[in-house]
Order: structure tokens, then C-alpha cells, then sequence
């Protein structure tokens, strides 16, 4: 069956997340909202969804804090989160390039990364630009640091990293990101080529799994309709619908 | 009470008040900025709950703004905020950067009258590096070391939104909005725009109390139609993403935000 690349990561998404009690997703994120969205589609009414900014996947109704409380309760399983730079230590950056404040580059702002990247179990990274500029040795600002000291309060943190070239599990142990998965018609020379910082690999990388028909038809039917509640341009765009 | 216009509005808000603002779904007063603009405010502190996009470019871009508190400013899918990003890179505001859940416990502290309130998260990060204000103790609950960030409490002088519909005696009904609340009970001053002004008592209502803002948190109302616009009222008009995209476009210079401040429709109250 063939498929659009952003079909390929949704699936791929969809996979990190089975199981979980409830997956809360930010703004701007369609590709993981179509993804939790998918889970909860597959998971008999186990996975939970909350897609802040939505008319009709809104779970919410006491103010701007109570994703948070939740987190901080325990009550959310996954959340996605992003970076301008992302770092080999999973450290997120998602204020600006040079020395802050005066900055040579400056992005929006945190948001809820400083605290939910401690919080949530399953915290995924993605970012589907893979270049040098996006994955870099160290990032010039620290939104929210990828690991903590032991003594810390971190029952969270992050778990995988996906991209448009491959998929990244994080050792926490060790404080490194290893080689998971490499998409279809990509290398590991192309993402070795592209990362700014060090990762580990071992063998024969497996390449990711395409979308299953099964998914790839529950996607472009009614989880189109539903993401097109937050996110109409990308549902017309990748379902044309 | 219910005032004649935005410029009575806006001439309660005094140069150098520290004024907390919405986040851009949640009643955004977007008419009431242009009456701010347009008395030619200065100096503004503004603290974005959590976060804000389009208001606070506008009073950046406008010059109104010293400090810029917040989790984030964007103008969402219309991408960067120009004059925010214009005025970060030439030192131009003094920046508090934050995460919202900080933002949001710090404004519960005042609304608690204590002077902080703890929250998990931040150590390790380069927000609290940049934040003398925020303390890092050592949790007196615990058996052992539990190092939390303590937040000092946000007391706005102003807390200034738009919301649907108050009624005459001044009771604002915010909706599902609760940051709204948590704004009014904070801040000393709240001034707010209304869609509509209803002739019965909001609070008597059994249905719509549990969302109002009772009259006693509120210190003055204006009429605005449509004064969150471009951005959304939910569940009363859905945002006009060309405008916002005009506005977006038009903010990436000091000279095209000028033009567009120029062409704006006024103060428009009714």
C-alpha cells in the first residue's frame, strides 16, 4: 500500500505509544495528534486523548493550569515535545540561537516543556527537520534538560526521538540517544551526515516498519475526520479531506 | 461599572502597570490594546498567562512594553511574531522567560495571598538559571534531599480580557475560560470588554454562575463587539486567519506594523 511520509510517521509515532492511559497533545502537532489519536482508535477504549486547542477533543475545562495538575498528578502517560535544537543529551531548546536574552534567533518560549519533560512518563521528541542545524552537540539554551541528578523529583522524561530520517530511543543511563530504526529510503551514512552529536548504534540497523494497511486505512478515514478539528489545513493536505 | 468607551478603559491602565493577559483562545481584548495604543501607553510590564501572541506584539511593536513575562509568544500557525522577535534581538524589552504551569502557580499564590507557591520541574534548566526570583529549596516534607522550585506569587495590577456577555451589575460570564478567573481574583485592578451586556444577574443563574466572575472582582466593563478579533471568542467566533495573516505579514517590519497600526479601525466601541 503506498503511503506519504508523514503517514509513515504517524504509524511509527503510533507504535511508542501503545499502551498508555492518556496522551496529551500540544499545539502545533499534527503528526502526533494523528497518532494519538490512531492509539486511541486501536486501543478498545483504554487511551485517553486530549488535543489542547480543539473544539471536540477538548478533555479540559478548568482554565490554562489543569494539564498541568494532571501531569503532576501522574494522570498523563505521554505528551510530545519538540525543539529548535534538540541535543545528545535529549536537552530541548525552544528559546532562541546565541547568547540569551540578546539572541541572533529567537523562537516563541518553553511553553509547558519545563515541566512536563520532568513529569510525564513517555515524553516524545519530534522534530521532522534532521540536519545539523536541529540535532546539535549542545544546545545554546536548556528549556528543559533531557536528564536530572538523582535526587531530582523525575518520573518523566524523554523516551524516544523521531525524525524524518530515523527513529531514536533514549538510554537515560546513560544519557545518549541509540539508532532505533532507519525510514524507508533513507541511510545511516545520511543520519550520521545530518546529527550534530553522537549516538549509539550496534549491527544492521532494521529499517522502520511501513504503515500497516490496517492503520493506514483507520488513519485516512475517521482519524482524517477527527484531526481535521484542530489541524483542517494538514487534514486536507495529507487525507484530502 | 460599565464605562462609555475603550479610551475610559484605557486610561485606567497607567504607564508602567504590570497587566496580565490571556492566552489567544481564551478572550483576547484586541480593541482594548488598540485603545491602549492609541493613549500611547509606556512601559508596560506584561505578564502572559501563560502564554500570548498577537496582543503582545502589538504593544511591543507599539513601544508599550519594558518587560515581557511568559511562556511563549506566537502567532501560532501564522508563525513568528515579528515585533517580539524585532525587539528581543535589538535589547529592546526585558525579557522573564518562564513555563506556563510557573506562570500560572504564581498568579494562584496571589490569589491565595501567600508569597509562593512550589512546583515540580525547571532545575537543570536555563529558565531558572535566568530567574533569580525563582528559589530552589530543599521540600521540608520530605525524608530525604528533594530539591523544589519555589515561585514567587504574580499580583497583576491589572487583569485585562474579553469575555461573551456581563449584565449590568457588572458579573462577567467567562465560559470555560477559568484562567479568567484566576486573573480577576489575582489582580487588584480587572478591567474587562464584553460581546454583549445582558439585563438579568448572571449570578442568579444556576447554569451560568459556576462560570462567572462575580461583580465584586470586576472594576470596570466596556462594550466591544467583536473585540477579540481576528483572534477567537470560543464558542462565539472562530478566528479570521487572513487577517492574522495580514497582521503576521505586516509585523515583520518596524514600517509594515506601522502601516498596519495606521489602517487599523480605531477604537472601535460601541
Amino acid at each position: 500500500m503506498e503511503y506519504l511520509p508523514e503517514e509513515l510517521l504517524i504509524c511509527t509515532i503510533t507504535r511508542l505509544l501503545e499502551g498508555t492511559g492518556h496522551i496529551a497533545v500540544g499545539v502545533s502537532s499534527p503528526i502526533p495528534g494523528s497518532a494519538a489519536l490512531l492509539t486511541r482508535a486501536l486501543s478498545n477504549g483504554k487511551t485517553g486523548v486530549t488535543v489542547l486547542n480543539s473544539a471536540n477533543l477538548q478533555t479540559l475545562n478548568d482554565g490554562a493550569g489543569e494539564l498541568f495538575d494532571r501531569a503532576a498528578q501522574g494522570r498523563i502517560g505521554a505528551f510530545f515535545l519538540s525543539g529548535g535544537q534538540i541535543d545528545g543529551q535529549a536537552n530541548i531548546n525552544l528559546v532562541g540561537v546565541g547568547q540569551y536574552p540578546q539572541q541572533d534567533v529567537r523562537w516563541s518560549g518553553s511553553f509547558g516543556s519545563a515541566m512536563l519533560y520532568y513529569l510525564v512518563p513517555r515524553v516524545i521528541l519530534f522534530r521532522e527537520e534532521h540536519t545539523r542545524r536541529t540535532m546539535v552537540d549542545q544546545v545554546d539554551f536548556i528549556s528543559a534538560p533531557g536528564t536530572s541528578p538523582p535526587e531530582v523529583y523525575r518520573p518523566g522524561g524523554p523516551y524516544a526521538l523521531v525524525t524524518g530520517l530515523g527513529l531514536f530511543h533514549f538510554d537515560k543511563l546513560r544519557a545518549r540517544f541509540r539508532l532505533t530504526s532507519i525510514h524507508p529510503g533513507h541511510s545511516l551514512e545520511e543520519i550520521l551526515d545530518n546529527t550534530g552529536f553522537g549516538f549509539d548504534y550496534e549491527g544492521e540497523i532494521p529499517i522502520t516498519p511501513t504503515p500497516e494497511p490496517d492503520r493506514l486505512s483507520l488513519l485516512r478515514g475517521p482519524i482524517a475526520a477527527e484531526i481535521a478539528d484542530p489541524y483542517p489545513k494538514f487534514a486536507a493536505a495529507i487525507f484530502k479531506s | 461599572m460599565i464605562l462609555n468607551d475603550l479610551s475610559e478603559l484605557a486610561a485606567r491602565i497607567p504607564d508602567g502597570a504590570k497587566i496580565a493577559i490571556p492566552p489567544s483562545r481564551s478572550g483576547v481584548a484586541i480593541a482594548a490594546t488598540h485603545a491602549l495604543i492609541a493613549r500611547n501607553a509606556r512601559g508596560l510590564h506584561i505578564v502572559a498567562i501563560p502564554t500570548s501572541g498577537m496582543q503582545a506584539d502589538m504593544l511591543i511593536g507599539a513601544g508599550a512594553v519594558q518587560v515581557m513575562e511568559s511562556a511563549g509568544v506566537t502567532l501560532d500557525e501564522q508563525g513568528q511574531a515579528g515585533r517580539f522577535v524585532a525587539a528581543v534581538k535589538a535589547g529592546a524589552i526585558r525579557l522573564m522567560d518562564s513555563t506556563c504551569p510557573a506562570l500560572i502557580s504564581g498568579l494562584q499564590a496571589a490569589e491565595k495571598g501567600v508569597p509562593f507557591l512550589p512546583m515540580r520541574g525547571l532545575i537543570g534548566s536555563d529558565l531558572l538559571k535566568n530567574r533569580p526570583d525563582y528559589k530552589v529549596v530543599d521540600n521540608p516534607m520530605a525524608d530525604g534531599p528533594d530539591p523544589i522550585v519555589l515561585l514567587p506569587a504574580i499580583q497583576p495590577d491589572i487583569a485585562l480580557f474579553h469575555a461573551p456577555l456581563a449584565d449590568r451589575r457588572g458579573n462577567v460570564w467567562i465560559g470555560k475560560a477559568r484562567e479568567l478567573m484566576t486573573m480577576a481574583h489575582a489582580a487588584h485592578t480587572t478591567l474587562v470588554t464584553v460581546e454583549e451586556i445582558t439585563e438579568g444577574d448572571l449570578m442568579a443563574d444556576p447554569l451560568r454562575a459556576p462560570a462567572t466572575i462575580p461583580a465584586m472582582y470586576i472594576t470596570a466593563i466596556a462594550r466591544a463587539r467583536g473585540g477579540a478579533m481576528p483572534l477567537a471568542l470560543e464558542g462565539v467566533y472562530e478566528a479570521d486567519s487572513a487577517a492574522l495573516a495580514a497582521y503576521a505579514n505586516a509585523a515583520r517590519t518596524a514600517e509594515g506594523f506601522a502601516a498596519w497600526l495606521a489602517d487599523a479601525p480605531g477604537i472601535a466601541a460601541a
